[in-house]
């Protein structure tokens, strides 16, 4: 089911709503993976998140982010935390799930020559977390030269593959005609990705994190990128929901991300989730109001033809 | 107070004076080697026959292997091949899966509590007909404990259903290379990546950081250098957190430990800066029997896991190319910071491309920060070419190759991995002595026993597990191969100017052995008998270990 099967999964009787949300970021060296999590710490709106990176580095967190230090966790304003894993990404999960409060959603950053479906499906392995997609940053200045590096080509198309959403950054770097060559080459080359523009790493979080879309019902969007737009679907009644899912995803709707609750012709509601062109349904408790949130391009997201499909 | 040594036959490595029958040995260090009329005009001496009928070598030096291989004992033994652990038992080579599980039945007999984990190590199907151990298998041990095998390789575990359940892994729709499944669908209990078996670790007793050893495991691993000759060897590499540091110090320190350990910081979890910042640190920290500061990278993975980088034409049996470990931007910039700070890196690379990376990166980090002595070593290099070594040679570079690697899994690399003609040129040891490239040969152990003796037999002899010869033009001599496990691979830790021969002012280190590696048949170079060593003057037998 879904577009990419090895990661799609229907967990019966578990409530994915327990389970700690994780976001792979990927991307080479200098794509702007350190950036948009800063951007994405400084706009966590509430929202504990949870960084893991593979070392601190040059200071990966902003100086006036940071609370405090010590020799693998940095304090964040606004509760959020950023620890750093070295090789043992797994155990580092593991240790999260202890720490109160608990977080709301974790960022992995991924090294620069990691390829991120290995990251997920490790994800995927522990119980307490569920994988929520791959955010893969590509320079637009460098890209497709990077893919063509006698040492590291083939590792950069591998990361732009296992992507559910690739941000095309430092888009202010090139012209416009370059620009649409860039992003044209990466969408034949990605076909099961959403390509979504952005400079300094400048994203809206949605795109990036579902807990963020998960509460725009409650507290409204958060949207500030210009080219992007969000509409909430209320099902109507009862429906199928796996055809519904797939449609969200495969159905040419300009959606980025979506997700939501519907309810199944049996009378079961089932959290509805897509990012990018793959999609996912699970089973919940089921006392949530129908109803899902999709973001999207702007002037792509098709607000009477989605309404049709509920 | 001197002591004088007599033996049958001193080898020194000294080619002014490369033997002698007598050793003179004063606080430690080596007074003089020659006749007992010349080491007399020293004054007074002891005069001490226990070696008389032995020959002495410089003690061994090991410059690649892993200090957990100690630890490992700890756990049951239950590999193809005999191998002696530390208190000199010869465990029989396993060679079925009835016979592993029977082994492990037999120590979980003997634990008393129905419910502690246990745990086997260095399986390795390949030479099974790879028959894939399952948890089915597993179960016939135990089926209240939990347990679970490591593979040679130390990149895959099985283990049993009790195993799966704790670790939550038993269910129905795991999606995950790592984890195959049977025909029930669920686990079959093959955990084949590290990072799907670091669930499992904890309840299996294997902790997170196998790399690092614990107190016993350091004292065992000891052991098992006292057996092997040895007298200085790597751990490459470690955490070096501030406590195991700290175990380190204090074991290395006390009167009786017999090796000097010359552990390197791994150089992931950290920003180059950090890294070279915690490094020079370290090195402050260090005294003789410990000597901290080298810095270890890997840069691929292994050619049997096919995960190492290989260049055109890749793997033999059309495999994807491997995996990258570092990015060549913070390649650059450890091997820049380090050439300044004057601190020696190591780095792993198994695939030629991966060696091509490191080559290209040295180059270019010289060009900026020139340096005459850096040193810097390549471990393994395993598929280096030709021109490869010639530019390590322009370079500086000295090389450490996986001899052992060549015994135990040369067939497979010449049937699947890389095809005949690079299997038989892999650890090219005759292309990088001729290349003019400093030349240091390995065991990795725990992936193979330590043994530079062994190491020697296989880079002489170039023999297969299966016994043929692969690679005849790739053969050194007796010699030759001596001179890798001693100075050979002191040069590459930088201190070929303390120890690795039998000279005046060198650390008093010595293998002492039964027979004379000379002149016995170099095929019987891997069954000569290890008396034991002497480490800064003091005498350690196996036979009293």
């Amino acid at each position: 089911m879904g577009h990419r099967s090895r990661r799609t999964d229907i967990r019966r009787g578990r409530f994915v709503t327990d389970k700690l949300p994780v976001t792979v970021i990927g991307g080479y060296l200098g794509s702007g993976k350190t950036t948009l999590i800063n951007h994405l710490l400084r706009n966590a709106d509430g929202l504990r998140l949870a960084v893991l990176v593979n070392e601190f580095g040059e200071l990966p967190i902003d100086a006036d982010l940071v609370e405090a230090k010590d020799d693998d966790i940095i304090s964040i304003t606004g509760g959020c935390i950023c620890c750093s894993f070295g090789s043992e990404l797994t155990a580092a999960l593991v240790d999260l799930e202890k720490i109160r409060p608990r977080p709301d959603q974790i960022l992995i950053e991924a090294s620069g020559v990691a390829v991120p479906g290995v990251i997920v499906a490790s994800v995927g392995l522990l119980e307490g977390f569920s994988a929520e997609g791959i955010v893969v940053l590509a320079d637009a200045e460098t890209i497709r030269k990077s893919t063509k590096d006698t040492y590291m080509g083939d590792t950069v198309t591998r990361q732009l593959s296992d992507a559910d959403i690739i941000l095309l950054n430092k888009i202010d770097l090139i012209g416009s005609e370059e620009l649409a060559t860039t992003k044209l080459w990466l969408t034949q080359n990605n076909p099961h990705a959403c390509v979504v523009e952005c400079q300094n790493g400048v994203v809206t979080p949605e795109v990036v994190m579902d807990s963020f879309l998960a509460r725009v019902r409650a507290v409204g969007p958060h949207i500030e990128a210009t080219n992007l737009d969000m509409l909430t679907l209320k099902p109507r009644g009862y429906s199928d929901v796996e055809k519904l899912a797939k449609e969200l995803a495969e159905g040419g709707h300009g959606i980025i991300r979506a997700k939501g609750f519907a309810t199944s012709f049996e009378g079961k509601q089932l959290l509805v989730q897509v990012v990018g062109r793959r999609w996912t349904i699970t089973y919940t408790r089921g006392n949530v109001k129908d109803g899902i949130v999709c973001l999207g391009y702007k002037g792509m997201l098709d607000h009477a033809e989605l309404d049709k499909i509920v | 107070m001197t002591t004088i040594y007599s033996a049958r036959k001193i080898i020194t490595m000294n080619p002014s004076r490369p033997y002698a029958n007598y050793v003179a040995v004063r606080d430690g260090r080596i007074l003089g080697v020659g006749s007992l009329e010349e080491l007399a005009t020293w004054g007074a001496y002891d005069l001490n026959d226990r070696f008389a009928e032995k020959v002495l070598m410089p003690g061994l030096v090991e410059g690649h292997a892993h200090t957990m291989e100690g630890s490992l004992w700890q756990k049951v033994y239950v590999g193809y091949f005999d191998r002696e652990d530390p208190n000199g038992k010869i465990w029989k080579g396993l060679k079925t899966t009835d016979a592993v599980v029977a082994r492990l039945a037999e120590a979980s007999a003997q634990l008393t509590d129905p419910n502690a984990p246990l745990s086997g190590w260095q399986l390795d199907p390949i030479y099974m007909n790879n028959q894939r151990v399952t948890r089915h298998d597993l179960d016939r041990v135990s089926t209240t404990r939990p347990v679970a095998v490591l593979h040679a390789s130390g990149h895959i575990m099985n283990v049993n259903t009790k195993a799966l359940k704790l670790s939550g892994l038993l269910k129905p729709g795991q999606n995950h290379p790592g984890i195959p499944l049977g025909d029930d669908g669920l686990p079959n209990g093959e955990l084949k990546s590290p990072e799907v078996m670091t669930p499992v670790g904890p309840h299996v007793g294997f902790n997170r950081s196998v790399t690092d050893c614990d107190e016993m495991g350091l004292r065992d691993f000891a052991k098992l250098c006292v057996r092997a000759g040895v007298t200085t060897i790597t751990d490459l590499a470690a955490q070096l957190t501030d406590e195991s540091v700290g175990m380190f110090q204090r074991i290395t320190g006390e009167e009786t430990f017999p090796a000097r350990i010359v552990p390197m910081r791994f150089f992931m979890g950290q920003s180059p800066k950090e890294l070279l910042e915690m490094v020079k640190r370290l090195a402050d920290k260090s005294t003789d029997m410990l000597r901290l500061g080298g810095i270890k990278i890997v840069a691929d993975g292994s050619i049997q896991g096919f995960s190492a980088r290989l260049r055109w034409p890749g793997y033999h049996n059309g495999a994807p190319n491997g995996l990258w470990y570092i990015a060549p931007e913070q390649l650059l910039e450890i091997y820049e910071l380090a050439l300044t700070a004057g601190v020696q890196v190591h780095t792993h690379t198994n695939g030629d491309q991966a060696t091509d990376l490191v080559l290209d990166t040295l180059e270019s980090a010289l060009r900026k920060r020139p340096s005459s002595d850096h040193r810097f070593a390549l471990q393994h290099c395993q598929l280096a070419d030709a021109a490869q070594f010639r530019r390590m040679r322009n370079l500086g570079m000295c090389v450490n190759l996986f001899a052992n690697h060549h015994f135990y899994w040369g067939d497979e690399h010449y049937r699947l991995t890389v095809g005949p003609e690079r299997a038989e040129r892999m650890n090219a040891c005759r292309t990088a002595l001729n290349s003019g490239v400093p030349t240091a040969i390995h065991s990795d152990a725990p992936v193979t026993p330590l043994g530079p003796l062994f190491t020697a037999w296989c880079a002489v002899n170039r023999i297969t597990a299966s016994g043929r010869v692969q690679g005849e033009a790739e053969k050194i001599s007796v010699t030759e191969a001596l001179y890798a496990i001693t100075l050979g691979a002191a040069y590459t830790l930088k201190l070929d100017d303390e120890i690795g021969s039998i000279e005046v002012g060198k650390k008093a280190d010595f293998a002492v052995l039964e027979d004379d590696p000379e002149t016995v048949n170099a095929v019987a170079l891997k069954d000569l008998k290890v008396w034991g060593t002497v480490q800064g003057g003091r005498i350690f037998a196996a036979a009293d270990l």
